[in-house]
């Protein structure tokens, strides 16, 4: 396939690049779990391809999911994408620990080519297609409701967002069949992945997607920060927002500028793979240094772009679970705040050793010990927000608990490594790998897991099993520690991250637990499965259509379970922080307005789903060189967006009837519903209608 | 008869726990010079410190959580409650005193730890020059027109200064029982100050991931006393090969080296004709 017309058709394609063909003709185990993992991604896509089929779901799929703006669905959506993407990205890890555990003074079963896939792929899916999706997914779920919306501001732009971030995600499942990934890392420092040292296929699959992903949530930044902006209910003050809301505002700020960095870098990355440019090639007047000033300027903003939404997840949680009112508000508004602005000034702290100054270098340290500050009085306002409170231990409770002690620690190794002179010795070590995980691990999956099981009764109209929870909860905790505990000693004794051997015999029983907690936290996604699969199973004894499970305080819980389409049949008024605790309290949480209206909600639209396709579909061209593909891809999205622009009937009427219809039903649930006490609100008696106590 | 089982566990785990311990040994716990042992130093202090600030979040949590949890009847319950100046005082200004006093221990250390700063000393340093390849360290004596590979002699108790650059990607170097890391990138020089106070073989490593031989690419630092290093330096110069174009040119292609080299004379510009990187051509 290197002469005739394949070229032209193909690009650089050859059959060597299918992981299958690598398989058939070298069976090493590397290449048979290359090809494994391989045919997971195929016969995962033909089987769920052919369940839909064979049920005859696509119409339905394509009607009420893929094309709808609805900012409920793509929030689920988003949230889905993040599971698929958790699956594969902690398969990802539990090899890599497997390897590391059987590779001292030993080759192992990975090679060392495989292995730096295996640790590029698993840190640049989790940060961009498992976190980024999961906190977008549940802001967008989440954000419209508490503020008394019925959509967010540019339902069709999230629509697109949405389909670019899965495009992305496709893209690094498809470079598991096709080709190969880069073996740069999720930072893809150069000149490493310069066309010079990295020929392959492997970067230019990881500037697709990142680059695809990066696009996507500078969109999405844009979107909440407007939603938040204009789309408020009358008498929903800034100062009167939810927790949450901020933390999504401060997120969609930084996702505002601290995205186009990462944008501009890889895009001037693929200019010198591309066209022969020398921004950061070691040649002709490039410089890495640049690349690494970008990357971070992105790369520390996102680090809180991560953590915020957990953080306001946090904050919903312990209030309603305490049912109390959060303690010192407006120090967590500032505290939150603070940190959007202070993550802006500390990212020189990710490349200490590069050789600048002592001035310069404890400038950036003293800024970083700072953000400890604020990160501080939030952990301390959520403990006195228990204080005098009746707290709760469900799972959602357990996961903010098991993060408030965790992150702490996390928080302590990080004021170790704002030490210059101590980062030196821990820099590009375990111990490193050990302190993000420890932060992001608690400050951004426990979150997202909190969020997930509070608000799911309200996205599905039930609750999900609480054993199971729980087992899946202490997983994710032992796992978490038995895992990178041991880091922490092997990063202090110098063992280089991203290695894929060890020489030291006294690395071996420390590897030893951390495989064994790898093992325990896939169990622990195991679990969470099952908890899916029973909850689903046991749905019509755990409903809470009447929509208020937990007593809850935010205007989400004002609506039934699930909400309908429109959100609110009347735009809420609010008077206070917890408009719906105090309405219940006042006798006028669940009033029946006098009449309803006709409301327009966002009609479907195929251009999300065409974005996002034809995006990948550019994306992939350019990495296999097929210029046809990529040609006509871009100039599809450009006809598309056109097309789009000609287009003025974009509203769908809900007629007032129906409207009525779907209240009534709603508050006939109410009146039927037997109130259920804090005590007894995680089992089958909850209908949804928290009792008025004081 | 219930015990035995355990002493049996203990004794067996014990070995594993012993030698579990060692690993600490290979970092700055087991410092043999004055830059790591200066490190050491602060990690104990700002540890300290920090245990003040991690350990009332660590007992507050799970006592306030389970005091006031709510199957427990004689807990206060005030659901209104939401603010007191006290207790804000009591979050905000105490971690601010702390961020305060450790910025100057920030600030002193990061100058006197400071990689490119000088060790006082009576003695003049060694001067190093180290070029990163794949997948080896090159270390050139200039003073002594030697070189080596993958092993790096210099005399107990005496400064040592390294020049860094790089023949090929970005990489990191450090000796973790020495001193810290400092990266080498090609087109640039970085530097890093470091002595050993008592002999040994130290590990060394790049830490900066290169491509595939990347977990092999470590080196001993053989620190000798004055007079040992002196007769290496004769051994190196009597027994090795020079270090000419064709040599360093089979050198920097990307390989692993089983053993060290040694090279018993180099080209005077050798190092700066790396760092001034003649182009590379075009693939």
């Amino acid at each position: 396939m290197t002469d005739g017309i394949w070229p032209a058709l193909l690009g650089r394609f050859t059959w060597n690049a299918l992981a299958f063909v690598r398989a058939w003709q070298n069976p090493t185990v590397n290449e048979i779990i290359g090809a494994g993992a391989a045919m997971m991604v195929v016969l995962g896509a033909a089987s769920v391809i052919t369940l839909i089929t064979v049920t005859g779901k696509w119409g339905y799929l394509w009607r009420e999911w893929l094309t709808s703006l609805d900012h409920k669905k793509i929030g689920v959506m988003y949230v889905v994408l993040a599971f698929v993407m958790l699956a594969r990205a902690l398969a990802e890890a539990v090899l890599m620990r497997m390897q590391q555990a059987a590779a001292v003074n030993a080759p192992g079963f990975v090679e060392p080519d495989h292995f730096a896939q295996l640790f590029s792929t698993h840190g640049s899916i989790m940060i961009f297609f498992m976190a980024m999706p999961f906190l977008t997914g549940i802001i967008n779920y989440v954000t419209p409701l508490q503020i008394g919306a019925r959509d967010v501001a540019f339902p069709l732009l999230n629509s697109i967002s949405l389909w670019l971030t899965g495009g992305a995600a496709g893209l690094m499942m498809v470079s598991l069949v096709i080709g190969r990934f880069s073996t740069g890392g999720w930072t893809g420092y150069p000149p490493y992945t310069e066309l010079a040292f990295s020929p392959d296929v492997g970067p230019d699959y990881w500037i697709s997607a990142v680059t695809l992903g990066s696009i996507a949530s500078t969109l999405s930044g844009l979107n909440f920060a407007v939603t938040i902006y204009k789309l408020r209910c009358p008498g929903m003050t800034l100062m009167r927002m939810p927790l949450f809301c901020w933390t999504t505002l401060c997120t969609s700020i930084l996702m505002i500028f601290a995205m186009p960095p990462l944008t501009v870098a890889t895009a001037l990355l693929a200019l010198d793979r591309y066209l022969g440019f020398h921004f950061f090639t070691n040649d002709l007047g490039g410089n890495m240094m640049n690349y690494a000033n970008l990357f971070w300027l992105f790369g520390h903003p996102e680090v809180y772009i991560l953590i915020l939404p957990a953080f306001g997840a946090y904050s919903e949680v312990v209030s309603t679970f305490s049912s109390k009112e959060l303690y010192g508000y407006t120090s967590l508004v500032l505290a939150t705040m603070a940190i959007a602005v202070l993550s802006f000034t500390v990212w020189v702290h990710h490349f200490f050793a590069m050789g600048q100054s002592a001035n310069l270098n404890a400038v950036f340290g003293i800024a970083t010990m700072t953000i400890g500050v604020p990160t501080g009085v939030k952990i301390y306002d959520w403990i006195w927000t228990m204080f005098r409170g009746e707290v709760r231990f469900t799972v959602p409770m357990l996961y903010s608990l098991a993060f408030m002690m965790t992150f702490v620690l996390g928080g302590f190794t990080g004021i170790l490594l704002a030490f210059p002179p101590l980062d030196y010795l821990v820099h590009n070590t375990l111990f490193l790998v050990a302190h993000f995980h420890n932060m992001l691990i608690p400050g951004l999956l426990y979150g997202m897991l909190a969020a997930t099981h509070y608000w799911f009764p309200k996205a599905f109209g039930f609750r999900l099993n609480e054993k199971w929870g729980r087992i899946a909860f202490g997983c994710w905790v032992f796992g978490f520690y038995l895992a990178f505990m041991p880091l922490y000693v092997l990063g202090a004794g110098g063992a280089a991250r991203r290695s894929q051997a060890f020489f030291e015999p006294a690395f071996r029983p420390w590897l030893y637990v951390a495989g064994v907690g790898a093992l325990i936290l896939l169990a622990a996604l195991t679990a969470l499965f099952v908890q899916l699969w029973v909850s689903i199973r046991e749905r019509d004894a755990n409903r809470v259509f009447a929509g208020d499970p937990w007593d809850g305080r935010g205007l989400e819980w004002s609506t039934s379970a699930p909400p309908p389409e429109y959100n609110y049949a009347v735009i809420p008024v609010v008077d206070g922080r917890d408009p719906f605790y105090d309405g219940k309290r006042d006798g006028d949480g669940y009033a029946v307005p006098a009449g309803y209206e006709d409301i327009a909600v966002p009609r479907n639209s195929m251009v999300g789903p065409a974005t996002g396709i034809l995006g990948a579909g550019l994306a992939f061209g350019l990495v296999w060189y097929i210029w046809w593909l990529a040609v006509l891809c871009l100039a599809g999205i450009v006809a598309t967006v056109i097309a789009r622009s000609f287009i003025r009937d974009v509203e769908r009427i809900v007629p007032a009837a129906d409207v009525a219809r779907i209240e009534d039903r709603w508050h006939h649930a109410i009146a039927a519903a037997r109130p259920i006490s804090r005590h007894h609100e995680t089992t089958p008696a909850n209908q949804g209608l928290a009792e008025v106590t004081a | 008869m219930k015990a035995i089982p355990w002493r049996r566990a203990i004794g067996c785990l014990a070995p594993v726990l012993l030698s579990g311990c060692d690993v600490l040994r290979l970092g700055v716990v087991g410092h043999a010079g004055p830059i790591a042992a200066s490190q050491w130093h602060l990690y104990l202090i700002v540890g300290a410190v920090l245990v003040f600030v991690a350990g009332p979040v660590l007992l507050l949590t799970p006592i306030m959580a389970w005091h006031y949890r709510l199957s427990n009847k004689n807990s206060a319950f005030k659901p209104n409650w939401d603010f007191s100046w006290w207790i804000e005082a009591l979050i905000w200004l105490p971690p601010v005193g702390i961020v305060i006093g450790l910025a100057i221990v920030l600030w002193t250390y990061t100058h006197t730890l400071d990689p490119y700063r000088a060790i006082p000393s009576a003695q003049p340093a060694l001067e190093i020059q180290a070029v990163a390849l794949d997948w080896k360290w090159l270390f050139i004596y200039p003073d002594a027109r030697i070189a080596t590979v993958n092993e790096l002699n210099i005399p107990v108790g005496r400064p040592v200064h390294i020049t860094l650059t790089s023949g090929t990607v970005m990489q990191s170097l450090m000796v973790p029982q020495l001193a810290g890391q400092i990266y080498a990138m090609a087109g640039m020089t970085t530097q890093l100050n470091f002595a050993a106070s008592r002999p040994g073989i130290f590990r060394g490593e790049n830490t900066q991931f290169n491509g595939a031989g990347f977990q092999n690419q470590k080196f001993a630092v053989v620190a000798r006393p004055t007079a040992d290093y002196r007769q290496w330096m004769d051994r190196v110069r009597a027994n090795g090969q020079p270090l000419d174009a064709a040599r360093y040119a089979r050198l920097a292609k990307r390989s692993v080296i089983a053993r060290p080299l040694f090279y018993a004379s180099t080209p005077p510009d050798l190092f700066s004709h790396i760092v001034a990187q003649i182009p590379e051509k075009r693939r």
